[in-house]
């Protein structure tokens, strides 16, 4: 059988200041509830410069600059330790400031919805178009030569309640119009969340190809896998998300779709990009998501009230590509996913054990034979202080703790294997953004050097915030170095081993008639 | 006799924790009362 390899895989992340304040969901709820209070006057003076937000060791190894283990030798709290020299650039991404970004949104529009001060939008355009993989990469930058609006314009139209503010060092400088005069899956609270997941999702798209050597033109599906909705009152989460961000990068040969599943999202996804490519079906499919401006400072009370920075203020992207097998990159083993089902359980033992251990006892392995674990890769500094723990780690002492039940581990071995098999969360609490995909960029890497032979990447999601059920969900599937064989044709089974097997069946069977 | 036997018991599960209906399963043989239950997800 051949497998479909994990080919590239990039990473975006975008400060976003002001979107803390005036789009992350914990900032707006209080603006509803409680708008004098404490929290909002303190958070303005948490915020980081986009200095301190590149240096931050978790974001640099995020976009590739640190390899996660590594952070294990900077002392926390991070945001005190700086990297020293750090780059927005990195090797599988960049970290963008927020006024390049509120450019983005508006050449992501196709719609005319986002309006920027004119000044503003020249001065971004320009940007933008020297940028070297938006420049290069992203085909509607003409939009930023279109409908600039004056601040006056810009003030009436947020005020009259027709649009969401744009805001850049707590000055307006656009904003995004409502899509429809009552449609509220079309309001300007909704286009605001849908452009800037397009908008950084198409960006981390025109990284995978400054990062890879996939092109545009060769991508035949996408799928996109982020938390949000698109749609109008009719077919409120009717999609499609993955087609718009292709056409923004101009990969004109793509079809594509969207998958939902909350933080799993992206786990399913690549299991179903995995599938399509080891049918047969398509060559060469991305996997890809936006960020989510609910989720900036969505622990920030915290944060501000324990005088720390508010280190949620960064959206984060990925795009991963996945192909048919190329000899070199890592497997897909598509024989060994991990699912949780309807009826495994909501406990966290019967989780791990849908989703981790079940899938190795269906193949004959045991935890041990699993190098890495790319579980949820929250940043532990984030959650920490809100009291949510650390969400990686807590992942391995449950995975090591199914080891020794199951024997496999010592008791006594407990802490080394979550120190063997784990590494520390690097990754922003952008809901599906942590959810095992991050580890992917430096998992090809360090499996081409011969340092990990498999890791196991595991996705889980929060059903029941839908209100719809009181499930969990979970959704596994091993990586594994390629052992250099390149794919041989449908099913993985060439001519010359037909014939071979062909020979061999004659053979056999001239030996029975003697 | 159950150790919350005519208490009631008001539940606040952690989706990287413990969920609620984990939460639930064990304190209703201690004899607890349920009243509210959820499960957050602060990631």
């Amino acid at each position: 059988m051949s497998f479909p390899v994990m080919k590239g895989a990039s990473y975006a992340l975008v400060q976003c200041n002001d979107m803390v304040i005036h789009q992350g969901s914990t900032q707006t709820s209080e603006m509803r509830l409680n708008p004098d209070s404490e929290h909002l006057k303190e958070l303005p003076k948490h915020l980081r410069s986009f200095e301190d937000c590149v240096a931050y060791p978790p974001n640099q190894s995020y976009i590739g600059n640190l390899p996660p283990r590594e952070m294990k030798e900077i002392s926390r709290p991070w945001y005190e330790n700086p990297v020293s020299g750090a780059t927005r650039e990195g090797k599988y991404g960049e970290i963008m400031p927020q006024d390049e970004f509120l450019g983005c949104m508006k050449a992501v529009d196709m719609f005319d919805l986002v309006v920027l001060e004119e000044s503003f939008q020249s001065a971004v355009k320009e940007k933008l178009t020297a940028h070297p993989v938006i420049g290069k990469y992203w085909v509607t930058l003409g939009t930023l030569d279109k409908n600039p609006g004056t601040t006056e314009q810009i003030k009436e139209l947020v005020d009259g309640h027709k649009a969401e503010p744009m805001y850049l060092d707590d000055k307006l400088v656009g904003c995004v119009k409502k899509a429809h005069d009552f449609d509220a899956a079309l309001s300007e609270h909704v286009m605001f969340e849908n452009l800037a997941g397009k908008a950084s999702a198409a960006f981390a798209l025109a990284l995978l190809f400054a990062k890879t050597d996939l092109t545009p033109e060769g991508v035949q599906y996408i799928i996109e896998c982020s938390e949000e909705a698109c749609g109008d009152m009719n077919q409120r989460g009717g999609g499609n998300f993955a087609k718009a961000i292709g056409e923004i990068c101009g990969c004109k040969n793509a079809t594509g779709s969207d998958t939902r599943s909350f933080c799993a999202g992206p786990a399913h996804a690549l299991v179903e990009a995995s599938a399509l490519v080891g049918a047969g079906v398509y060559e060469e499919v991305v996997v890809l998501a936006g960020g989510a401006t609910a989720k900036l400072g969505l622990n920030a009370k915290d944060h501000v009230k324990k005088g720390l920075p508010v280190i949620e203020d960064c959206l984060g992207a990925f795009a991963v590509n996945i192909g048919e097998n190329d000899g070199k990159s890592p497997v897909i083993r598509t024989d060994i996913v991990g699912r949780h089902t309807i009826g495994s359980g909501a406990s966290p033992q019967a989780v791990m054990q849908a989703i981790v251990a079940d899938p190795l006892d269906r193949a004959g392995m045991t935890l041990k034979d699993v190098d890495t674990y790319s579980v949820e890769m929250q940043n532990p500094e984030i959650t920490e202080p809100a009291g949510a723990g650390d969400v990686p780690s807590a992942n391995y002492k449950m995975i090591a703790a199914l080891g020794v039940m199951k024997k496999v581990f010592e008791k006594s071995e407990l802490n080394n294997v979550v120190e063997s098999i784990g590494m520390p969360g690097f990754a922003p609490t952008q809901g599906h953004i942590p959810s095992g995909v991050p580890f992917l960029g430096y998992c090809k890497d360090m499996m081409l050097e011969g340092k990990v032979n498999r890791a196991m990447i595991v996705g889980k999601g929060s059903l029941f915030l839908g209100r719809l059920t009181n499930l969990f969900d979970g959704v596994s599937f091993i990586v594994e170095k390629n052992n250099g064989e390149a794919d041989s044709g449908a099913g993985g089974t060439d001519k010359e081993t037909i014939r071979q097997m062909v020979a061999e069946a004659m053979k056999d069977f001239a030996a029975s008639l003697k | 006799m159950g150790i919350l036997n005519g208490k009631k018991v008001a539940i606040l599960g952690d989706r990287d924790g413990i969920p609620g209906l984990a939460i639930e399963e064990c304190v209703k043989p201690a004899g607890a009362e349920v009243v509210f239950s959820t499960t957050e997800c602060f990631v």
